[in-house]
């Protein structure tokens, strides 16, 4: 296994210095340093990343999910959101996390309050399309998202489809998909 | 007339402080036009509600996943070398890149180090790649316009690129030739790959991209059709995490190949202090469909700048970093003709199997031809990635495209839609 990871990311002390007790975690791993944010912090985080000058993280390179359930570490929750950020003006890029827990079943599609994060689409409005589709692949809403939809499947499509408890092949979504006739509505 | 097409305020038109456009569709002079998912100009399956107001679109919504086939879902239950087949199937207008970039997010993954020889190999390819896409793009480009010339000067080249990835990997399409740590396979001939895309190079190229140039360039209809259309500004192309040739047109000077240097890119890539390959980024201010138009033209003479330099250093030696390791897949002679070949090619094939993957996460990405392309992959320590996510180039300058054409004519659609080369395959994956 690869040696003791190193913490020498520049941007990590300003941000230990302008956010002392909340609880940040840093791992790095193959020269890519990863920050886990509580989700509570993660927008004054997010903000604080890209306004401040040592930092200056002006380009969200992608927003994802992940689904960890049943993997072999210990994670601090079941989901991921994974924000990847660039710096123009230092040539730095961050990664930074924060781990959700849901509260109600996650094989349907319903509402879950701890599935909320704050969205940063007033921070990068790029973010607008990548976090409706980690929204339509692992069901996490954002908060202040101005169009929280579906992007890649259909309105009422019955699932998250990349969370780790929904099969591979579907749940017959496709064989059962309803047919419209020139008549109905 | 409430609209500016001044390239320098941003976009072209804020429907919020616009109070003519404020309201939905209401009136006679307020129309709905459904835009695709299948028409010509849509190139693939987009589709785009327009809302129009005689023939200026007041506000458009763009609907995509028509193409949605659950690539990273496979990706989570096909193993690092399987799912090559279908990462080239994202941008399959330069299948190659898409085989380069998974393979390199991987070998990041592994911490593998590739011998020089690979690294020139893929270095060609990619940048053959490139070439191959921009051509595509700058010919679709003209074809919006009608210009149906500029098409067959562009496409007609691709078909001899075909033939050297037909050459170099066996299939004329979809190469899925990288694997972990090299390639499937050698060279068949150095002396004819060269000679082939030397030809390339120095016969039909230049002529192919001066005939290009010579149609488009200064042509009336063109220029008045593209310039001062589809403008975004710098600080916008950033903050809506634009990249590639769309972003570089609009002044923000970031390339991957220069900003986080890969392959033959980076200095000292063959290990004995090599110089990292010189080219330049070419960048324009305006911002608009033109400029970008201008910036790929620019880009094609670079990537062939790149391939001259590399072509008469490909170095001897093995393709596959470490022949002897456990981590590649063994040649097809050492299979048939002993044990060990056999043991291995099962070590690695068979389901309960394969790689002893370190656990954790890692982000790498090239610069394909629409931008940043990069994969996030979480490995659990299995054959499979836990998650193989994609940073898709085209889901992000897509998604600004709504800003763009809002104030624009209904026949500036097609035209932007073209400059920003929208490939539905890696938009929807």
């Amino acid at each position: 296994m690869s040696a003791k990871p190193v913490l020498d990311h520049p941007s990590l002390p300003f941000v230990k210095e302008a956010f002392p007790d909340v609880g940040l975690k840093a791992s790095e791993f193959r020269g890519m340093t990863t920050l886990v944010v509580p989700r509570e912090k993660l927008h004054e985080v997010a903000r604080f990343l890209r306004d401040s000058p040592e930092c200056g993280y002006d380009f969200l390179s992608h927003v994802l999910g992940v689904d960890y359930l049943d993997y072999p570490v210990e994670t601090p929750g079941r989901f991921a959101v994974v924000y990847l950020l660039a710096s123009s003006r230092h040539d730095t890029r961050l990664t930074i996390k924060t781990f959700l827990d849901p509260s109600v079943d996650t094989s349907g599609i319903d509402f879950d309050p701890e599935l909320e994060v704050d969205s940063v689409t007033d921070i990068w409005p790029g973010a607008e399309w990548p976090e409706r589709e980690t929204f339509d692949m692992y069901g996490i809403r954002f908060r202040n998202h101005p169009d929280m939809r579906r992007i890649l499947t259909w309105r009422d499509f019955p699932g998250h489809p990349l969370r780790k408890d929904y099969p591979l092949r579907g749940r017959g979504e496709r064989e059962h998909y309803k047919t419209l006739g020139r008549e109905s509505r | 007339m409430p609209y500016t097409l001044e390239p320098d305020q941003g976009f072209d038109l804020d429907i919020e402080s616009t109070e003519y456009l404020k309201d939905h569709v209401q009136g006679a002079d307020r129309w709905v036009l459904n835009f695709g998912p299948q028409h010509p100009a849509t190139h693939t399956t987009l589709r785009l509600v327009l809302e129009l107001d005689g023939e200026r679109v007041a506000r458009c919504t763009p609907h995509i996943g028509y193409l949605h086939s659950g690539f990273e879902k496979l990706g989570e239950h096909h193993d690092y070398n399987q799912y090559v087949c279908t990462v080239s199937r994202m941008d399959y207008v330069s299948p190659i890149l898409n085989d380069v970039a998974w393979h390199h997010c991987v070998e990041g993954l592994f911490g593998i180090d590739l011998t020089p020889r690979a690294k020139v190999l893929r270095t060609i390819m990619s940048e053959l790649g490139r070439i191959m896409n921009h051509l595509l793009c700058v010919g679709a480009a003209a074809l919006d316009l009608g210009a149906f010339t500029g098409f067959l000067y562009g496409f007609n080249e691709r078909e001899h690129l075909y033939d050297i990835m037909e050459y170099v990997s066996g299939q004329r399409y979809h190469p899925d030739w990288t694997r972990v740590g090299g390639a499937w396979r050698d060279l068949p001939d150095d002396e004819v790959f060269k000679r082939m895309v030397k030809n390339l190079l120095h016969e039909r190229l230049p002529r192919a991209i001066g005939d290009l140039e010579n149609l488009l360039n200064r042509n009336r209809i063109f220029v008045d059709r593209l310039r001062g259309v589809g403008c975004i500004t710098a600080e916008d192309a950033i903050s809506w995490g634009l990249s590639g040739p769309v972003a570089r047109a609009s002044g923000v000077r970031r390339d991957v190949r220069k900003d986080k240097p890969y392959l033959c890119f980076q200095d000292n890539w063959d290990g004995e202090g090599a110089e990292a390959v010189r080219f330049s980024v070419p960048v324009s201010t305006e911002g608009d469909c033109f400029s970008r138009y201008l910036v790929r033209v620019e880009e094609l003479k670079q990537s062939m700048a790149i391939v001259e330099q590399l072509i008469d250093r490909i170095p001897p030696g093995p393709l596959n970093v470490l022949d002897d390791s456990k981590a590649i897949l063994p040649q097809h002679g050492d299979v048939y003709g002993s044990i060990e070949g056999v043991i291995q090619l099962f070590e690695l094939k068979m389901h309960n199997r394969g790689w002893d993957t370190p656990i954790g996460e890692t982000y790498d990405c090239v610069e394909s031809p629409n931008g940043e392309l990069g994969f996030y992959i979480v490995s659990d320590g299995g054959r499979c990635a836990w998650r193989a996510a994609t940073r898709p180039p085209c889901f992000l300058n897509y998604s600004v495209f709504e800003k763009l054409v809002e104030g624009h004519q209904l026949a500036d659609v097609p035209a932007i839609i073209g400059s920003l080369n929208i490939i539905a395959a890696e938009l929807d994956r």
